[in-house]
């Protein structure tokens, strides 16, 4: 008994004019039956206008052991939010 | 829900070293202190994972078995409305079982291994499943206290440190709150219906209730999983008091319901604030836990003959995949 189907990551557009969000996984023998699994699955209340599947073994992940180095460029550059900077009260509109 | 079959960047993942494993677990002990989420591919003691793999399979096991007793009551159902409303509450149990076999997966067990052992009797399941459904009033009292007592389990476990078994819970309990509510709909028009009806629903209470007390699994002191789940808060209350938070907001729906909850030891304490009910006849809950339930063998034999029947399906759907893949790759070539 090892003879699972592949596994596919199922990606839902919830509302037209919202992106596709992962929202599980399952397996299927090929993409339109994922599609139609991922039907069942994941939207029996209406929770989908769109789906995506994609193979599992065809994502690639980053390490959460290399997360620290992998996001350390950005830690010290607070500038690049809006607070960052120290504006007068009474200047408007900014 | 990632697996751990998922590759990072192309590299097998590799042992760490003693002295780095025992700073990880440092770590990962802290992160659970300060109630961040473990994901698939974060490091995790071995026995976090076993545990998890245990109760989340165990978990899964219940949903699929758990279609059984009710899909008894498909065919017989009282109304088409009745029909339509018990078929999409089964759909959401198989449903529920493929979310959580997909976040069992992420920590490393196949779909085929959980099936193996659920199909050779090694793996648990949730007892309430063994029982039989003799009567429409029992798809009531199921809906009602069996799911009941599910709901108050599984609301915790909403919060627990493993990512994908949280995110499943999430899911799982918007959809069964409409399976208890379908359920004491389903015993409220019997209980204001005919003697006959009423006595339907008193004798489906009399039968459902102490193996639904007993679904929170083992008291406090037996309960050998407990001190070490909820230090990984894998597990947020004790079996003890979910299942006292049961009772004591199910007493007064059956009370509603002008029903007698089969224990003449029932009572509210007024000091406590609490219903306090009888002794539990532990003794029949390791009974059908061991396979000597009213209808242990009779479940396993239907998952059994339906993996058996659908083998065909998965051959042919595995062929068409296989063929379809060939004509794609012959075809690829002739335009290259």
């Amino acid at each position: 008994m090892s003879n699972d189907w592949p596994l596919f990551e199922v990606f839902i557009r919830s509302r037209s004019g919202l992106e596709h969000k992962h929202v599980g996984s399952l397996h299927a023998a090929d993409a339109r039956m994922a599609v139609e699994h991922a039907r069942d699955v994941y939207t029996r209340r209406q929770e989908g206008v769109s789906i995506w599947v994609v193979r599992s073994a065809d994502i690639v992940a980053s390490d959460p052991e290399e997360a620290d180095s992998l996001f350390e460029p950005a830690r010290d550059k607070v500038y690049r939010h809006p607070t960052f900077y120290a504006i007068p009260e009474e200047v408007k509109n900014l | 829900m990632y697996t751990q079959a998922l590759d990072v960047h192309g590299r097998e993942p590799v042992p760490a070293p003693a002295a780095d494993a025992t700073a990880a677990a440092a770590r990962f002990e802290a992160r659970i202190d300060a109630d961040e989420k473990i994901e698939p591919k974060d490091w995790m003691p071995d026995a976090y994972r076993q545990t998890l793999i245990r109760q989340i399979s165990q978990h899964a096991h219940s949903e699929i078995v758990g279609m059984l007793p009710e899909g008894n009551w498909i065919t017989r159902a009282p109304s088409l409305r009745r029909k339509a409303v018990l078929i999409a509450k089964v759909q959401d149990e198989g449903g529920h079982g493929m979310y959580l076999y997909s976040a069992a997966e992420t920590l490393g067990i196949s779909r085929a291994e959980m099936f193996e052992q659920l199909l050779s009797g090694t793996a648990k399941y949730s007892s309430i499943f063994n029982y039989p459904t003799l009567t429409w009033a029992d798809v009531g009292a199921i809906g009602w206290l069996v799911d009941g007592a599910a709901i108050m389990n599984q609301i915790p476990i909403c919060r627990c440190s493993y990512g994908p078994y949280a995110r499943a819970m999430v899911r799982i309990c918007k959809e069964e709150s409409f399976h208890q509510r379908q359920g004491f709909e389903i015993m409220l028009t019997l209980a204001q219906g005919s003697d006959a009806q009423r006595a339907m629903a008193q004798d489906a209470l009399n039968r459902w209730w102490w193996p639904s007390i007993m679904m929170f699994g083992p008291s406090d002191a037996d309960s050998k999983h407990t001190a070490q789940s909820m230090r990984w808060k894998i597990k947020r209350f004790t079996n003890d008091e979910l299942r006292q938070r049961f009772i004591d907001i199910t007493v007064p729906q059956a009370q509603f319901l002008e029903l007698t909850i089969p224990d003449p030891a029932l009572r509210w304490d007024e000091a406590t604030q609490h219903f306090v009910i009888g002794p539990i006849d532990w003794g029949e809950f390791h009974a059908v836990l061991k396979g000597n339930g009213p209808c242990n063998r009779e479940r396993l034999e239907a998952r059994r003959t339906a993996y058996r029947a659908g083998a065909w399906v998965r051959e042919a759907a595995a062929a068409h995949a296989a063929k379809q893949t060939a004509r794609e790759q012959a075809q690829a070539r002739r335009q290259a």
